[in-house]
């Protein structure tokens, strides 16, 4: 049974079709990437399986359970973690802080308004696993408005992390990293524990095919070619639709 | 434990320690009692409304939610314990008080789900309904309330039987300063809980807050009917130490003046409304006992002083100030060190 599946997922907006019956399934410990040219719905696909969006047609299922009508911070709780493309960060808080608060939510003490925070130490002791996982350590004092870019990135998989998702969806991770810091956000990612099932978005074919284990091609908002990364790249369908794209742009 | 998360606890454990400026900012705030024996009571409407700016400061500082109607709880919970004393229901302040806030924060739980919605703008405008409509309830119901004559014959029984409501104000002041100082370090546990960092997220960004399984409507309905609890409480200090009641509990002025007190103060640290209300008190005072008719003009200059000049301004001097005084702490108390540092990672 694949942990993550769409069943004829289907988005509008008016009269686009943002995406088009999209049947996906993600097995279990995969590495799955999700590629395709600019405005073939890879987003949209991202924000139907968060939750942020709902589909106009079609089921999503998490582990063999209906989540389509399920809230956003519900599928958090039920094991599934999204970044997004475009930095989604708690900008007045710390790193520290903004882990904790994950962290701290996650074991439901979310909800606790009299005990302090991190007077927990096996809250304290996650927070300083992952602060390491994600090289944090030395800028986790500073307010996250001023860290450098590439910490940001790392901090907005770290944040998803904190939620121990089974299933983790990156919203293009390496979007707009700078080549100094890039090579310690692809090693943090590649280092990402194995139980953990990735469903990436990349642009960057480097990232992707060192990547993934297997590749979906997106299209138009429909699903065009799913496969193993050999296959994919073998593919003429793809290198037309692909390297077409890429000259144009 | 690794090195990491060892220091995390103990930067964790500090972040809520109270700093050396708080403590003395405390001990100054009793100390009035003692300095100023003939201002009992403007300083005693001075505490009221701190715990009044207070209750907006939790949900505009912190939860971000703006808010132009937090005079309907500030006055239902006026009438209710004006009510209770008169008609003799509950006899003890104290209880009444508790009574009054809690009646507060039930309207705040009904009408929380109004602002949980739209922008900015509409949930000025709801929260301001809602008090404008208590208001008018209130004036309709005159037989109850007294309508526009105010709540007459009101009188409040001595504090556990012991301390009577004297006329210079002397036990009013000592009792409001001391629910205020309990209400502020409920506050203060609050904003330091998970349940308090968590609305800070939700404040920042709420689409990522719910995206790291936060319920973000939940908390807004939470925190804003503890903020009512708040507002409830001051209202009711404001009957019980004057043993009156009027219809202008629910004025708009009474709303706008919080937002006045917290701009002068500042918000999302607990003490922009207390220090703002005592700057707002006093300054009106002042003014008025040099120009008693144009007084608002030099209210309103100030205002729009402060907010071209910046706070942010004055709020860099003020923190080079605290680093100063850490500093000499430290020097004085080598182990209050990070007492020092915890303050200016506060803000």
């Amino acid at each position: 049974m694949p942990i993550l599946e769409t069943i004829g997922l289907e988005k509008r907006f008016g009269g686009i079709v943002a995406a088009h019956d999209v049947s996906l399934s993600v097995e279990k410990g995969a590495r799955h990437a999700l590629i395709g040219p600019n405005g073939a719905g890879k987003t949209t696909v991202i924000n139907l399986l968060s939750g942020v969006l709902k589909p106009t047609a079609g089921r999503i299922m998490l582990e063999g359970r209906d989540i389509t009508g399920v809230a956003p911070h519900e599928r958090v709780r039920l094991g599934m973690a999204r970044t997004f493309q475009i930095n989604q960060l708690f900008l007045d808080l710390t790193p520290l802080e903004t882990i904790g608060l994950a962290v701290s939510e996650r074991l439901g003490a979310g909800s606790d308004w009299w005990r302090l925070v991190g007077s927990k130490s096996t809250v304290t002791e996650e927070i300083g696993e992952i602060v390491e996982r994600f090289r944090l350590a030395d800028v986790m004092h500073e307010r996250t408005a001023i860290l450098p870019y590439g910490k940001q990135r790392l901090l907005e998989i770290a944040l998803a992390f904190a939620c121990r998702p089974r299933v983790l969806l990156l919203d293009e991770p390496a979007a707009g990293v700078p080549e100094a810091e890039r090579h310690e956000l692809l090693a943090t990612i590649a280092a990402l524990p194995k139980e953990v099932t990735v469903l990436l978005i990349e642009h960057d074919m480097d990232l992707v095919f060192s990547f993934a284990d297997r590749i979906s091609v997106l299209v138009n908002g429909a699903l065009f070619v799913d496969g193993a990364p050999e296959e994919v790249a073998r593919d003429p369908r793809v290198k037309a639709v692909y390297l077409g794209e890429e000259l144009d742009a | 434990m690794t090195a990491t998360a060892d220091d995390i606890s103990t930067y964790l454990k500090n972040r809520a320690r109270w700093s050396p400026l708080e403590i003395a900012f405390w001990i100054f705030a009793f100390a009035t009692i003692w300095l100023f024996p003939g201002k009992y009571l403007i300083m005693k409407d001075t505490a009221i409304l701190a715990l009044f700016a207070l209750s907006l400061d939790l949900i505009l500082g912190y939860a971000g939610i703006i808010s132009l109607g937090q005079a309907a709880f500030f006055g239902l919970a006026g009438y209710f314990s004006g009510l209770v004393a008169k008609y003799g229901l509950i006899d003890e302040p104290v209880i009444a008080l508790i009574c009054a806030g809690l009646v507060a924060a039930a309207l705040g739980l009904v009408t929380s789900f109004l602002v949980l919605r739209g922008t900015d703008l509409t949930r000025l405008m709801v929260t301001l309904g809602v008090s404008l409509m208590l208001g008018e309830v209130a004036n309709r119901y005159s037989d109850l309330t007294g309508g526009a004559d105010g709540l007459q014959g009101v009188t409040i029984a001595p504090l556990f039987g012991l301390f009577r409501f004297d006329l210079y104000g002397h036990n009013g002041y000592v009792y409001c300063l001391i629910v205020l100082f309990v209400c502020f370090v409920i506050a203060r546990r609050i904003v330091y809980s998970p349940f308090g960092l968590s609305l800070r997220s939700l404040k920042g960004n709420s689409l990522r807050a719910s995206a790291i399984g936060i319920p973000v409507k939940w908390r807004l309905v939470a925190i804003y009917t503890i903020s009512a609890f708040f507002a409830g409480i001051a209202g009711a200090l404001l009957t019980q130490t004057t043993a009156f009641c009027s219809l202008d509990v629910f004025s708009l002025e009474r709303s706008a003046d919080l937002l006045l007190v917290l701009i002068i103060g500042g918000t999302g640290y607990l003490y922009g409304g207390l220090v703002g209300a005592v700057i707002y008190k006093f300054l009106q005072d002042w003014i008025a006992t040099l120009t008693p008719q144009y007084w608002q003009f030099w209210i309103g200059l100030v205002l729009v002083v402060i907010v071209l000049v910046g706070r942010e301004r004055v709020e860099r001097r003020i923190a080079a100030l605290r680093t100063a005084m850490a500093n000499i702490v430290a020097r004085i108390l080598p182990r209050h060190t990070a007492l020092g540092d915890a303050a200016s990672d506060g803000r």
